[in-house]
């Protein structure tokens, strides 16, 4: 049993609607976005690329699964759960989120996989 | 040598024009060089040409784009190609060809496709110097040569082939006259009433037409080189005379050995184009079937299969004549024949149809009982020509009252003509190259969904191109067939295809993404219906691409105003227009590039590249730039590019204008316009073109009296040279054009698509393209232009304004909760400069060179 270990980001508007940003929580790199009001943390980094970008992608939806889009190949991961859509073996870290008082925390010691 | 190898026969063909060098292509196809060793002796300097499109050399085609024959065609084929070398004998006896450089050649089978040559009347003083014909591209540069010097100019005959020699007088800049012997134009295609709207059309282009004139003779003229004698009395003074008053088949080396000919000359063939010797064959305009000669390419390419087919011994259709009707386009005028235009079968009914207004006229010819459409004639609105001619070639039964297929349909009216549908498979739909409408959707069963795949695959409509508007239809229908609905949604979000987006946008006048969710979408969007519809949001209205409705739509580059590089750093173009920078700025890019570390590189458009830029750096170094007067180069946008220069007539000894000024005009009036896809022009100053403007989707040529503007070019993946669209315009003018080309692209082009890309899939082709921007034919031109210059006026510098908003600057960092930056750029030096690390230099941190 894991006990929880929130670490705060950003305030919940320092996060424009439909995009992301890129956040440091304990020196590890995650991709937090912000759609319709909701959050979602997954891993900046792009396995394909190799590159610390995922932050910077479009986010959409693909048959309902919501995705950002790598901005490097154009692959796309799911938010919620960080698969890869283009290719099953590959996937990135997805990690909880919430907002506690105006502030967006991410939980890095559980991952949503195992959280669920 | 090895005596069980069968031996392979010798096969000579004489003439490599459009039908002898068609001949040897279906040969390689039907695999005959197995069994043949092939000599082909041509008599012209070039290999085989175009000349059916050899008027276009009067608008800036090149000979060599004219040539058929691919780079390397007859040595890879393993075929001797003799060229600048005429046959003057065949020995049947000994089976030989001799030539007039004394060249013997033994056949076993010899093809003569020897073509034919232009009828000069022999008038006295036809052979005066300055009196020419039409036929090859030397006679094209004696035409030219002699109109350098000429004004006037005289066309003697006034069928098809005149008035296109009429036309590319009248290009060269002289006064044009057509002198026609029968009492109206092109008296063997059309009947009486398209002949007068014909004439009517092209006198008001401002050719004179002389009908029922008899040239007596020609002499020093008045004034002029030459003056031309009419019965009668009447004379006309020209310094160019130009004959095109029919052709004659060549068929002196067969009169010679003796081979049979027709009455009036033509080399008489059966069925398989066998002579009268069954080793020689005869294909192309020199052969006589049926007492007929075929000036037309289409027969001699089928000419040439059933020779092939012959002489493989495999089983064909033969030769069993071909349809003679035609579609052309005349000085911009549309004509088409079909079939018994004339109505000379007995008992044959017709119908007319004359519009005075928009100067058409259409007849209809049907048979006695109304149960055939036996011909029709088609000036100035040719649209009916595919339909019709499928009527007549395939028996189609017309409605009740026949006119209905020429008269102009009411609005609301069923549409006419019997449709696609109603064809039967083995109707011929490209007669240039023999597709059938069978052959034409099992290319679209296997795949061949769009035109220029099709094109591809079959040759369809590469020809004469009279049969695309046809081909589309087929295409359509038989997708509709395959219940492929003709989908070009752009994404699940959006069943519409983005020219449908497009008018979504403007006519709704819908400012933003949720909007158009809203109204016409599904779910949220995605990373393809999101830059489109951002990028037309932009073309329709130009707002900061930042703003915070559009800011989520924009690709990373366009958010970042920079290109991504593949280790998440970023490049900096600013813009140099057409390529002019003072020695102050290219210091200020140094200074920048030194103080940030940056890698330098001259791109291939003229400007600068600064790699290595970090997202948190790229508003230092913008605010740096701007500061020394610089504006993005929008490298990352689907927008225009660069304006390449050369540096024209202010240095350049040959410039004939102002090149460089020009490209820096152009930019700036087009600089961060949306568009489909990227957009890149350039302007010459000469036509040495040193800016390579034909590789461009605008391109503009300098030239004495005006710029020459090209469009639709592409360098990239698949290179397009770009067409000649319009000459000799004013600066105003160049715009104008510009404006209007630039906003009907983005208004009908699909998502990444590049105007090259675009030109050859739109319906109608350059003609069309050339009706819409210059003659305006669907009345848009005012809208275009107001459009256009709403842009212009519009246009901001994306980083000045970012630069000047601090709520945009924020997502500008690597991390919203720190100043680090991603320790996982790493950079290592070569060539005194930056460049990202390779993973395995990553691990060996001793090598690594880290920036701060
Ligand atoms: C920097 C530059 C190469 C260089 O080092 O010189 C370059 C770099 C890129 N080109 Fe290019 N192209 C550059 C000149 C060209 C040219 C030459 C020219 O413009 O005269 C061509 C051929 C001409 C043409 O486009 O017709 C060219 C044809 C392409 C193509 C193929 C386009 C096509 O229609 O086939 C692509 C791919 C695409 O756009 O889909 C491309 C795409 C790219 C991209 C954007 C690829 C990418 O997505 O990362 C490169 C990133 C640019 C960057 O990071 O700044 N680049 N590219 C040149 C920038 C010119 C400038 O000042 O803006
Ligand atoms: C301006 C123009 C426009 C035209 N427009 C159209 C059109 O729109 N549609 C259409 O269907 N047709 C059109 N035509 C007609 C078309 O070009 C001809 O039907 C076609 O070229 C005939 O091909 P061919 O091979 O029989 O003859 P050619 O193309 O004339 O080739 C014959 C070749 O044989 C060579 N030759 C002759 N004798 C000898 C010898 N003894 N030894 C060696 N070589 C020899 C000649 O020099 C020539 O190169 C047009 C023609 C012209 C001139
Ligand atoms: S295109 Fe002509 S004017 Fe321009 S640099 Fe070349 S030669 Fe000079
Ligand atoms: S009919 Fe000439 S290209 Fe098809």
């Amino acid at each position: 049993m894991n006990i929880m270990e929130w670490i705060t980001v950003c305030r919940s508007d320092d996060i424009v609607e439909s995009l992301g940003v890129g956040a440091l929580v304990a020196g590890r790199q995650v991709a937090v976005f912000k759609v319709e009001g909701k959050f979602y943390a997954i891993d900046n980094f792009d396995p394909f690329s190799r590159a610390n970008v995922l932050s910077r992608g479009l986010v959409g939806d693909l048959k309902g699964e919501l995705v950002v889009a790598s901005p490097i190949y154009k692959q796309h991961f799911s938010l919620k759960t960080g698969h890869c859509l283009e290719d099953e073996s590959v996937s990135v870290t997805a990690y909880a989120v919430r907002v506690q008082g105006g502030l967006v925390q991410v939980a890095l010691n559980s991952s949503v996989e195992q959280a669920a | 040598m090895s005596s069980d190898r069968k031996q392979k026969q010798k096969l000579v063909v004489v003439g490599n024009g459009m039908v002898g060098h068609r001949f040897v292509e279906q040969l390689v196809q039907a695999d005959g060089l197995n069994q043949f060793d092939v000599v082909v002796f041509g008599e012209e300097s070039r290999p085989a040409y175009d000349r059916v499109h050899l008027s276009s050399w009067f608008t800036g085609t090149a000979a060599e784009e004219l040539s058929l024959v691919p780079e390397g065609f007859y040595e890879q084929a393993g075929v001797a190609l003799i060229l600048s070398d005429k046959v003057c004998r065949v020995d049947r006896e000994l089976c030989e060809v001799v030539s007039e450089s004394g060249r013997k050649v033994s056949y076993d089978k010899l093809v003569l496709a020897t073509g034919s040559y232009p009828f000069v009347p022999p008038v006295p003083g036809h052979d005066r110097d300055g009196c020419l014909v039409y036929r090859t591209i030397d006679d094209l540069e004696a035409i030219a040569e002699t109109a350098r010097t000429a004004k006037v100019g005289a066309v003697v005959g006034g069928g098809l082939l005149g008035l296109e020699a009429a036309k590319a007088l009248k290009d060269l800049g002289l006064e044009t006259h057509v002198v026609e012997f029968a009492p109206r134009l092109m008296a063997v295609q059309v009947d009486e009433g398209g002949g007068q709207m014909l004439r009517r059309k092209i006198e008001n282009l401002g050719v004179t037409i002389h009908t029922s004139k008899n040239t007596q003779l020609i002499t020093d003229g008045e004034g002029a080189v030459h003056q031309m004698q009419f019965a009668g009395g009447d004379v006309l003074n020209t310094d160019l005379v130009l004959f095109s008053a029919g052709i004659r088949p060549r068929d002196e080396l067969a009169r010679d050995c003796g081979l049979e000919l027709g009455e009036r000359g033509g080399i008489v063939i059966n069925d398989h184009c066998l002579t009268s010797d069954n080793t020689i064959y005869a294909i192309g305009e020199c052969a006589l079937w049926g007492g007929k000669i075929f000036g037309l390419v289409a027969p001699g390419y089928q000419m040439g299969q059933a020779a092939v087919d012959h002489l493989l011994g495999e089983q064909g259709a033969g030769f069993t004549g071909a349809d003679m009707s035609t579609k052309l386009k005349l000085m911009g005028v549309d004509v088409a024949s079909v079939g018994d235009a004339q109505g000379r079968t007995p008992g044959a009914l017709s119908y007319h149809f004359i519009d005075e207004e928009k100067e058409v006229y259409k007849s209809l010819v049907v048979s006695k009982n109304k149960k055939k459409v036996l011909g029709a004639v088609l000036v100035g609105d040719a649209e009916e020509y595919g339909s019709l001619l499928q009527i007549v070639l395939n028996d189609i039964k017309p409605p009740a009252s026949p006119a209905e297929l020429i008269l102009p349909q009411a609005s609301g009216n069923v549409p006419k003509g019997l449709g696609v549908a109603a064809l039967p498979e083995t109707a011929q739909i490209c007669s240039c190259f023999n597709v059938s409408k069978g052959e034409l959707s099992s290319a679209v069963a296997g795949g061949c969904q769009d035109m220029a795949s099709l094109k591809e695959a079959t040759s369809v409509a590469t020809g004469c191109g009279g049969c695309a508007a046809m081909v589309k239809q087929v295409l359509d229908h038989e997708l509709e067939q395959l219940g492929v609905e003709v989908k070009r949604d752009i994404c699940e979000h959006f069943s519409y295809s983005r020219q449908e987006l497009y008018s979504l946008v403007r006519v709704g006048e819908i400012k933003s993404f949720n909007d158009m969710l809203e109204q016409y979408g599904t779910g949220k969007g995605c990373d393809i219906c999101k830059p489109t519809i951002g990028s037309i949001l932009a073309s329709c209205w130009n707002e900061y691409v930042l703003k915070n409705e559009h800011a989520a739509l924009q690709d990373t580059n366009d958010y970042f105003l920079a290109n991504m590089q593949k280790d998440g750093t970023y490049s900096v173009v600013p813009r140099v227009p057409g390529g002019e920078i003072t020695p102050e700025k290219l210091i200020v890019i140094g200074e920048v590039a030194r103080d940030y570390n940056l890698y330098t590189k001259i791109t291939g458009g003229q400007r600068i590249d600064l790699f290595g830029v970090q997202v948190h750096q790229l508003p230092e170094v913008w605010k740096r730039l701007v500061d020394a007067g610089f504006e993005t180069g929008h490298a990352y946008g689907k927008s225009l590019r660069t304006v390449k220069s050369c540096v024209g007539q202010t240095w350049c000894r040959y410039g004939v204008l102002d090149s460089a000024g020009m490209a820096i005009r152009l930019e700036e009036r087009y600089r961060g316009l949306r568009s489909p896809h990227k957009l890149k022009m350039a302007v010459s100053g000469c036509t040495r073109e040193c800016a390579e403007a034909q590789s461009k989707d605008v391109g503009v040529i300098a030239t004495e009296k005006g710029w020459n503007l090209y469009v639709c070019g592409n360098g990239g993946m698949k290179p397009r040279h770009a067409d000649l669209f319009a000459t000799e315009l004013n600066d105003e003018q160049l715009f104008q054009t510009i404006d209007r080309f630039l906003m009907f692209y983005l208004r009908t082009a699909d998502r990444l698509q590049r105007t090259s890309v675009w030109l050859e899939n739109l319906e109608g082709g350059l003609d069309y393209l050339k009706e819409v921007i210059l003659e305006d034919s669907l009345g848009l031109g005012d809208q275009l232009e107001a459009e256009m210059a709403a842009n212009v006026d519009s246009y901001q510098c994306e980083w000045k304004t970012t630069l000047d908003n601090p709520e945009k600057l924020k997502r500008f960092r690597h991390f919203v909760n720190s100043d680090k930056t991603d320790t996982n750029v790493v950079f290592v030096k070569e060539r005194k400069q930056i460049r990202p690390a390779r993973a395995e230099e990553k691990n060996d941190q001793s090598i690594i060179a880290k920036t701060a």
